[in-house]
């Protein structure tokens, strides 16, 4: 239930996030400036990037990012892709938009040699010499000749821990 | 009669057609251009040790004669989708422009859809229709693997399908897609010869009558629409496209594709259709080693 009596959050449909704080009619729901700043701040994707696409919550916390945009709410089931689980204290960016959008990148990603990054796949967690922030990091590995993003690891106590959903899990 | 007699006085060599037939068909995979591009893939592909080799007719299929497409790197990264390799037909005979406003109205598993979402740049919108609720995840999980964010999902019966969420406005182009008996993917699959029925035929061919119908009305006009099947049946093809001319403002437009193949036939079994039927495509496995195929293109022409 929204504390203010106002929209609660259903989780059939699609919700365009509000612009701004002062916008928000949903307790607990981030808004579009909130997400740019993520990824702005934690992974230095510019904010360009995203011009293009409105983003919606469906269900509590799932973050979807839509090329374009459509009325709110939406009774559709499925708005582009799944982007970012907030509603918890560390966001988490998911597989597909780190795919998508991670080669924008320029902090926070880990570059992981070739048998480190299929454990990474197939769901193993490995310990990992990374000096850098705690948390949710982006993994990359070279692929016809270049570094591509993979998806996310977190990475505490020296250790990082394939967040790799289990559907996408292979062993290759 | 078993199905593949019942269509040998439809082609024009009914042997080669059995054996094509009865040969198993190679795995194919379609290059993603959202994610990558074909000299990446290439040489991923190399990488990761799976031998391929370039379709001659279209630049972004790679058949692979020894391996399932979905254990290699380029796959995990969405860079690649195993799809046969007739069925990357509709979407370029569609041919959607970035920008524009499509509806795949028969929609999972997505193999088209994301073939569309491509093509257009991952701009305009594209909405993706499904009736099987069960075939809504496996959908949204293939345009998610290959970076689709343009689409809209909707279940629903696309005989009734609402432009509600979408402003009411009609679409510049739709791929009609729809379920059939599928007699066509009998190289994939040799049940189809074992499970075939004339009854699957006239069962489906109402549903598919009833998409195509309300893929022409929610069209603008001049704009767009391909029909499809993977079935040689005229009641699922030709029967359609004449009942759709007869009862909507649309007409079948010729188009060309780097395939043989064979114009639609205007009789079968004592039905004649509309003489412009023989601008929509057959194609039968023997004429390019593929699966088989049917492939119609209608401009909308308003009333
Ligand atoms: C030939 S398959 C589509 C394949 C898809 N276009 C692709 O390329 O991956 C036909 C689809 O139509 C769906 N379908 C069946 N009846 C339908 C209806 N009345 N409205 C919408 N979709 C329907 C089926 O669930 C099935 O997923």
């Amino acid at each position: 239930m929204s504390d203010d009596g106002g929209p609660t959050n259903v989780g059939t449909r699609f919700d365009r996030l509000p612009a701004t704080a002062a916008e928000r009619t949903v307790s607990g729901r981030a808004t579009r400036e909130a997400v740019l700043a993520f990824w702005a701040n934690r992974y230095g994707i510019d904010r360009a990037v995203f011009a293009d696409h409105s983003f919606w919550e469906r269900g509590a916390g799932k973050l979807w990012a839509f090329r374009g945009d459509i009325d709110s709410p939406a009774k559709v089931q499925g708005l582009g892709m799944t982007v970012l689980r907030t509603r918890q204290e560390h966001w988490k960016p998911t597989l597909e938009a780190t795919q998508r959008f991670g080669r924008h990148a320029t902090r926070n990603c880990v570059r992981l040699p070739q048998s480190a990054a299929e454990r990474f796949l197939a769901g193993r967690d490995q310990s990992l010499d990374w000096d850098g922030d705690w948390g949710y990091l982006l993994v990359t590995h070279e692929l016809a000749g270049d570094p591509e993003p993979l998806g996310v690891g977190l990475y505490v106590h020296g250790e990082l821990r394939s967040m790799v959903p289990k559907g996408r899990r292979r062993e290759l | 009669m078993s199905m593949l007699e019942r269509y040998e006085p439809l082609v024009d060599d009914p042997e080669r057609f059995r054996a094509a037939c009865r040969r198993p068909l190679p795995h194919a995979v379609r290059v993603n251009s959202i994610k990558s591009n074909i000299a990446r893939a290439e040489t991923a592909l190399t990488d990761a040790g799976v031998t391929h080799e370039r379709a001659d007719w279209h630049p972004r299929l790679f058949r692979l004669p020894e391996d399932q497409p979905g254990a290699n790197w380029p796959y995990v990264h969405g860079w690649l989708h195993g799809q046969e390799e007739v069925s990357v037909l509709p979407a370029t005979v569609l041919s959607p422009e970035p920008g524009e406003r499509v509806w795949d109205a028969c929609a999972a598993p997505g193999s088209k859809t994301t073939q569309l979402a491509a093509l257009m740049n991952d701009t305009g919108l594209v909405v993706g229709t499904d009736a099987d609720v069960g075939r809504i995840a496996p959908l949204r999980s293939n345009a998610e693997r290959l970076g689709v964010t343009n689409l809209a999902i909707t279940h629903e019966d696309a005989r009734n399908h609402s432009l509600r969420p979408f402003d009411g406005t009609p679409y510049d182009r739709v791929l009609v897609d729809v379920p059939c008996s599928c007699e066509g993917t009998v190289r994939k699959n040799s049940d189809v010869l074992d499970e075939w029925t004339l009854d699957r035929i006239e069962g489906v061919s109402g549903v598919q009558k009833g998409i195509l119908r309300r893929a022409v009305e929610v069209t603008r006009d001049g704009g767009t629409v391909v029909y499809s099947t993977c079935t040689f049946a005229p009641e699922e093809n030709e029967a359609v496209l004449d009942f759709v001319l007869g009862r909507r403002s649309c007409r079948l437009v010729d188009f060309d594709i780097p395939l043989d193949h064979a114009p639609g036939v205007t009789e079968w079994q004592g039905e004649t259709f509309d003489p412009a039927v023989r601008r929509a495509k057959r194609i039968y496995p023997h004429q390019n080693d593929t699966g088989g195929f049917f492939c119609a293109k209608l401009e909308v022409t308003g009333s």
